[in-house]
């Protein structure tokens, strides 16, 4: 039976981490690395055991096996096979079996690695990645198993179990439960695996901060070798956020991308902290500072992590992404407090040997303004941790349970988001060690000047929001400076070596790969704050109810009820689909086809706007309602969103930016070979 | 000589401590300062008919159960309007009760709950149906009804526990 081959290989993989767990404590304590090879192959043999269970799930949600309790909750027969099988991650025990089997692929390839000048880090490694692994499968295996199947007594009674219980047969459902429609977006498909990749790939620095930690080797050997990997944990973070506000924009159907639900924000502090870490890193790694600031930085990224999946799991806020109450909540909040506790008294030990090297001595250095960007990502960490448990701690205070909603963020975290916008823009431009504001000035005042001029444009041409005009500048100034930078190398560099400006820029950022990376995913991070500003502050909206041949007016637009169809899709579901036809300036610009889905299987419709997206603006509109049978009149909601498309370009520049700054760099691990072999060519000549 | 250098030292780790102080100031204040701003009392319907007048001018944070057959949509001006039913605010009283699902359905079939007339303007949610729990911010008018801002649904029911319907026993 596949259900017991999927549990028996889950199972194994427990017993294989506990294992490697063990005998990598023992190889530590006796000295004998033979144990701690054999803790590494154990940590290899999970990655094959997993995806031995997951596929085994994955087979069952295709082939359309309701018996086990799973599948029927998560899919329908008439769903279509791409969701049936991503449904692996579209309920609370298969992506839980999800996230472990990306965590033990993670841990594998970092196993694999060359480990001879990082022997001491190796055993530590394992064990904290298994113990994070265990931890996961643990919970599959005893609270939240996906093979559980539903057994029938001949009274009638239908119970869940994973194996027969006695005088019961197997309970065939006809059909599944189908997977919540809202989720049935590509969106959705690819957002949780990007998410889950980004809360993964943490655990792997975090690991190795540990393996410092605990063996006492804590100059800054443990951040070069996982500068690749928090990179990448960064950016599938990012993309996973991103991805998310995507699909509530497409599907949510309220014309917006970002809610501050308490699972969003659960995703978004560890995307903080990390990113914090991911600048902070390079202080310590040019000046010897903020070790133990770093440490600190890395396990809250990591207990966020926990909490993260945690939270998006549980269901303990109330939330629009939390759809089920579960056992494991206890758990995770033992297992974060556990490894938190366990982590900073670690940190405390060694706390002496973590001492800054040098001290920070002007205020406008780029370290000082690293520190600061630092602080502002922890303000904005606080800021979103406060409103997520205010109403617990109202409750406990003053027994009246009090929330705070979407204006409390976005009223705290704007000025500290704005702090981070003018970092962005004067930091580049600061000079390690030591920076006068003359010295800043003599920089920055090229590109403040462009922003400015850019700002006057704006205002001239009629805005007069301040808060508006502060975004603009904020984001014409980074830009300004981002690119200032790379004029400004790729021009001296072209004067040094006498190449062109663009095989210098070329040559520039080959060689800065890193520096030039990261200005990039800046001007990225630029493009997303256009997105936000325009949708934040220009959003316009109206609605009306429609004759067929009648117009709706929104600012230059405007649309036209042509027809609408009401018909039954083979997937199971009645769709009501309307034509309406939008001008712009009175110039035709297009259809639009707004609609809203009625899935049988799940009684529930869904709404899907019809979007027009430029780069200047998206016209977004929404089918409210209809007339019955003649459908001679419908009613629609339509949406102005200004500049939102920007947002989604950003995504695209930042995951560029960090394959410039992330991918495998080949010269410096080769080079010293070929010096050497030069040297001894040289010697034999 | 080397007096003057740690004593310049010291007066820049001042500076330094002091920038620092200001920030966490700075954060500080607009935590304090954005949550007085925003606070939404969290409210059973119990409590919010309990306290009528009490609670006219506060933005109220309430949840309760959707009774399905008091939906009325006006299509022309996009008003929306329902009533919904108590249900516990506490987890261990909806535990009590049999999980989210059951307290809900016990809430919208018990006349002698405590209901709330609801006014909501905007498109319907795709969510709202008999038994769904509605969150709603928004402020309680002085006629009684509650003009929501902000609804949102879950439907706990549909996507876990609760064994499918129809069935057929092969074997």
């Amino acid at each position: 039976m596949i259900a017991n081959l999927g549990f028996g290989a889950l199972t194994a993989a427990f017993l294989v981490s506990l294992y490697g767990i063990g005998a990598s404590f023992y190889g530590m304590r006796q000295n004998k690395p033979a144990w701690v090879d054999s803790a590494r192959n154990g940590m290899l043999l999970t990655f094959p055991l997993l995806t031995l269970s997951a596929l085994c799930i994955i087979v069952l949600l295709a082939t359309d096996h309701y018996e086990v309790e799973y599948v029927a909750s998560v899919t329908s027969r008439s769903m279509p096979m791409y969701l049936k099988v991503t449904a692996l991650w579209g309920g609370q025990a298969g992506s839980l079996v999800f996230w472990s089997w990306l965590m033990s692929a993670f841990a594998s390839a970092v196993t694999l690695r060359k480990w001879e000048r990082d022997r001491e880090f190796l055993p530590w490694v394992i064990v904290v990645s298994l113990v994070t692994l265990a931890f996961f499968l643990g919970l599959n295996i005893f609270v939240e198993n996906p093979f559980t199947r539903l057994w029938q007594f001949p009274s009638g009674q239908v119970i869940e179990k994973m194996f027969q219980p006695a005088a019961s047969s197997l309970f065939y459902p006809r059909d599944g439960q189908g997977l919540n429609p809202l989720l049935r977006h590509p969106g959705m498909v690819i957002h949780p695996p990007m998410l889950y990749l980004g809360f993964v790939a943490f655990v792997i620095p975090y690991s190795f901060a540990i393996a410092a930690l605990v063996t006492g080797r804590t100059d800054d050997r443990w951040i070069r070798l996982t500068r690749r990997w928090t990179l990448w944990a960064w950016m599938f973070l990012s993309l996973g956020l991103v991805l998310g506000g995507r699909w509530a924009y497409d599907v949510l159907g309220w014309g917006g991308y970002w809610g501050w639900d308490p699972v969003e924000i659960a995703a978004f502090m560890p995307w903080l902290t990390g990113t914090a870490f991911l600048h902070s890193v390079m202080i310590q790694e040019k000046r010897g500072m903020l070790k133990q600031w770093n440490m600190v930085l890395i396990i809250l990224t990591y207990s966020l992590v926990i909490f993260g999946t945690f939270l998006t799991r549980s269901g303990v806020l109330s939330s629009v992404h939390a759809f089920a109450q579960s056992a494991v909540g206890p758990l995770f909040f033992a297992f974060i407090g556990l490894t938190f506790i366990a982590s900073m008294s670690l940190l405390f030990h060694r706390w002496n040997d973590l001492k800054a090297r040098a001290e920070m001595t002007s205020m406008l250095s780029r370290e000082a303004l690293f520190l600061l960007n630092n602080l502002l990502f922890i303000g904005i960490l606080m800021v979103c941790f406060w409103g997520v448990i205010f109403p617990l701690i109202s409750e406990l205070f003053t027994g009246q349970k009090v929330t705070v909603g979407p204006p409390f963020y976005e009223r705290a975290n704007g000025p500290l988001m704005a702090g981070l916008l003018l970092l962005m823009a004067v930091a580049p431009l600061s000079a390690w060690g030591h920076s006068t504001i003359k010295t800043l000035g003599r920089a920055v005042w090229k590109p403040a000047v462009a922003a400015v001029s850019v700002v006057a444009a704006v205002v001239f041409s009629g805005i007069s929001n301040l808060y508006a005009i502060i975004g603009i500048f904020l984001t014409t100034f980074v830009m300004a400076v981002t690119l200032y930078e790379f004029g400004r190398g790729a021009a001296a560099r072209g004067r040094r070596h006498g190449e062109n400006f663009f095989l210098a820029l070329w040559e520039l950022i080959k060689r800065n790969r890193r520096r030039y990376g990261g200005y990039i995913i800046h001007l990225s991070m630029a493009m997303l704050a256009i997105g936000i500003i325009g949708i934040e502050i220009f959003q316009s909206e109206t609605q009306g109810s429609l004759r067929q041949g009648e117009s709706l007016t929104l600012g230059e637009y405007s649309m036209t009820y042509d027809s609408l169809a009401v018909f039954d899709a083979p997937d199971n579901r009645n769709v009501a689909r309307a034509v309406v036809s939008v001008s712009k300036d009175g110039k035709p610009v297009g259809e639009l086809y707004p609609r809203r889905d009625f899935f049988y299987d799940s009684q529930q419709p869904m709404t899907i706007p019809g979007v027009r997206s430029t780069i200047e603006d998206d016209f977004y509109v929404l089918l409210v309602d209809w007339e019955e049978i003649s459908t001679r009149s419908a009613t629609f909601k339509i949406y102005h969103n200004p500049l939102v498309k920007w947002m989604w370009l950003g995504c695209w520049v930042f995951i560029f930016g960090t394959l410039v700054a992330a991918w495998p760099e080949k010269e410096s691990g080769l080079a010293p070979v070929l010096a050497s072999r030069k040297n001894r060519e040289a010697a034999k000549a | 000589m080397e007096e003057t250098i740690t004593q310049k030292g010291s007066s820049n780790r001042m500076k330094f401590i002091v920038g620092g102080a200001l920030i966490v100031a700075a954060v500080i204040y607009l935590i304090v300062s954005s949550t007085q701003a925003s606070a939404q009392y969290f409210l059973t319907i119990d409590e919010v008919v309990a306290k009528g007048d009490q609670v006219l001018d506060r933005d109220l944070r309430i949840s309760g159960a959707v009774l399905g057959d008091t939906i009325a949509y006006d299509r022309e001006s996009l008003s929306l309007s329902f009533k919904v039913a108590h249900v516990p605010g506490d987890n261990d009283e909806i535990e009590a009760e049999g999980g989210l699902a059951e307290a809900l359905h016990a809430a919208a079939t018990d006349p002698s709950r405590s209901r709330l007339q609801i006014i909501y303007e905007g498109p319907m949610p795709d969510l709202l149906q008999d038994e769904a729990q509605a969150i709603m911010t928004g402020r309680l008018g002085d006629d009684g009804i509650f003009y929501a801002d902000e609804l949102l649904l879950k439907c706990p029911t549909k996507y876990e526990e609760a064994v499918p319907e129809q069935v057929e026993v092969q074997q």
